[in-house]
């Protein structure tokens, strides 16, 4: 049975790992889509819950994996992207 | 010989500190300077600082130029990932263990490929790219079918690939009629009409315009098409995942796809060749009998696997994308076309458009020169083929528009990882640097000053 602390704690892990991509377009995106997608599936019949779970520990497992790539790939800041203070 | 030896002394050894990244949880990065991307010549930040302090921010282009190709989704590249690693069987290997299961992978990635354009997986043909294939469906009919038709109908509008093949074909004694299209880039279904004839083969139009967006009536196509017992293929590198396409309901029989259009993997294509009724075409590549016998050569599972990903995704998300694509691009728009003398390139009926191809003129400035002074934005002004020329686009000049537009217009892409603060970003440079560009113009001038261009004798030619 998958509970609201559950879904919660896999929303929060999911938002938290997309914040690592290092490519601002992949991060913008992948932030959009978790909100977007937990936003549509707000009111998802009870026993599809599981089925949306799992497929989001699913996407926490790609996400770690890519997130990681991203982030042993890296290339120039965009124009609009802000340099952090301690970058090089 | 004591050269070598000079250097091998000198060679400092690699420090083991490099690999430190090896064994932590959190990686170094492998940073890759792409020089040619910088924006970083400091009077050219100078110039365009537009008030900023460019020291805080990043160098490199936003990129806005999706038309020519997308950047790889990552949810691909993780598809594609188990092919570098485990997964390195050839997939036509049918007596080892290895062999099945990439089979079992590239099947689902046809199916997927396949499902986009409600096609049966039988009737997906894997080549490099969308190039090979309207190579392969071009050349291959007509080869096939020299004996009994003489004739194939095509746009002056489309790809440089499938022009070019018609007037390879037509060296080989083959008739082709070039269609034209209207100020908006249609195509006149009663000119269709009329070109056919009774030994025409195929009829080639494109799905959606590389250049202006514009998408052709399929369906009224491959109506006349089917009762006329020709051939329609359709070139849809940028319309396949983007606009709903429904081979059957279409009377579609050939469609050209391309894998890097959609997020995919480059390298790779397919070709819809439908089944029942059968098309017949002699393949241009030959070999151990792949694919159908209509494109021999082993497959690369990787690029297969990710471009079905790639599919998979689009037919997932076309609606979520769309919505996206559609708010940014109107924005776009709109605020494009509020600066004085812009032309919006592309037709006025917006069902008639794919909403992620902007191409917008802009009066008294050269294209070319505009995309010089916006450095900071990855752009095109057309085909990337023929955008290292300065000959206006075909496209159009197609449309009939005359030289000085079609010199000056810009083809802005919005895609699936845009956001909109760089569509702020680009609005508002695309505002200065035209106006900057404007008050150098001495036409500009002239024309604020109410004199009508066309009405002076130039002289000095």
């Amino acid at each position: 049975m998958t509970t609201k602390t559950d879904v919660l704690r896999l929303y929060k892990q999911l938002l938290t790992t997309a914040k690592k991509f290092d490519n601002y377009n992949f991060r913008e995106y992948s932030k959009r889509k978790i909100v977007d997608s937990f936003k549509e599936h707000k009111t998802v019949d009870e026993n599809q819950i599981t089925k949306f779970y799992n497929n989001g520990i699913d996407e926490l497992s790609r996400l770690i994996r890519q997130t990681a790539v991203s982030r042993m790939y890296t290339f120039d800041k965009l124009i609009i992207e802000p340099l952090k203070k301690h970058h090089h | 010989m004591i050269r070598i030896t000079r250097t091998i002394r000198t060679l400092a050894p690699r420090s083991l500190k490099s690999l430190r990244y090896l064994s932590q949880s959190k990686p170094i990065a492998a940073t890759t300077p792409i020089p040619e991307l910088h924006v970083s010549d400091p009077e050219f930040r100078l110039d365009y600082a537009d008030g900023r302090d460019l020291s805080k921010f990043g160098t490199k282009p936003i990129y806005l130029d999706l038309q020519a190709t997308t950047p790889t989704d990552p949810r691909v590249l993780d598809k594609m990932m188990q092919f570098y690693t485990g997964l390195y069987g050839n997939p036509h290997s049918s007596t080892h263990a290895y062999g099945w299961e990439t089979d079992k992978e590239v099947e689902k990635a046809r199916e997927y490929v396949a499902n986009v354009i409600k096609a049966d997986p039988k009737e997906i043909i894997f080549t490099s790219g969308a190039t090979e294939s309207n190579n392969m469906v071009i050349k291959g009919i007509t080869n096939f079918y020299k004996n009994t038709k003489k004739h194939v109908i095509t746009t002056q509008t489309e790809h440089k690939c499938v022009l070019d093949s018609c007037r390879y074909i037509q060296e080989n004694g083959w008739d082709v009629t070039y269609l034209p299209v209207n100020s908006e880039g249609l195509i006149n279904i009663e000119d269709l009409k009329n070109a056919i004839r009774k030994d025409t083969i195929l009829v080639s139009v494109m799905a959606v315009n590389n250049e202006i967006g514009v998408i052709q009536p399929l369906k009224e196509i491959g109506d006349i098409c089917r009762k006329n017992k020709i051939f329609f293929h359709t070139d849809a590198a940028q319309a396949y995942g983007k606009i709903p396409i429904d081979v059957n309901e279409m009377n579609i029989d050939l469609l050209s796809i391309s894998s890097h259009k959609i997020y995919g993997p480059k390298g790779i294509g397919a070709c819809y060749v439908r089944r029942r009724p059968r098309v017949r075409l002699s393949p241009i590549i030959n070999g151990g009998g792949q694919e159908r016998g209509l494109r021999s050569g082993t497959l690369a599972p990787p690029l297969v696997a990710g471009f079905g990903e790639a599919a998979r995704i689009m037919t997932e998300e076309m609606d979520y994308d769309k919505k996206h694509i559609v708010k940014l691009s109107n924005k776009l728009k709109n605020s494009l076309l509020t600066i004085p003398e812009t032309f919006f390139n592309g037709p006025a009926d917006e069902s008639k458009h794919y909403p992620g191809c902007v191409n917008v003129s802009f009066g008294f400035i050269e294209g070319e020169s505009l995309i010089m002074a916006l450095k900071d934005v990855a752009l095109s002004s057309g085909s990337a083929c023929t955008s290292a020329s300065l000959e206006p686009s075909y496209v159009l000049h197609a449309l009939g528009a005359d030289d000085t537009l079609a010199h000056s217009s810009i083809r802005f892409g919005v895609g699936r990882f845009t956001t909109e603060e760089e569509i702020d970003y680009v609005i508002n440079v695309v505002n200065k640097r035209v106006e900057f560009l404007r008050e150098l113009s001495p036409l500009w001038e002239m024309h604020q000053e109410g004199i009508d261009l066309n009405s002076i004798e130039w002289t000095g030619h």
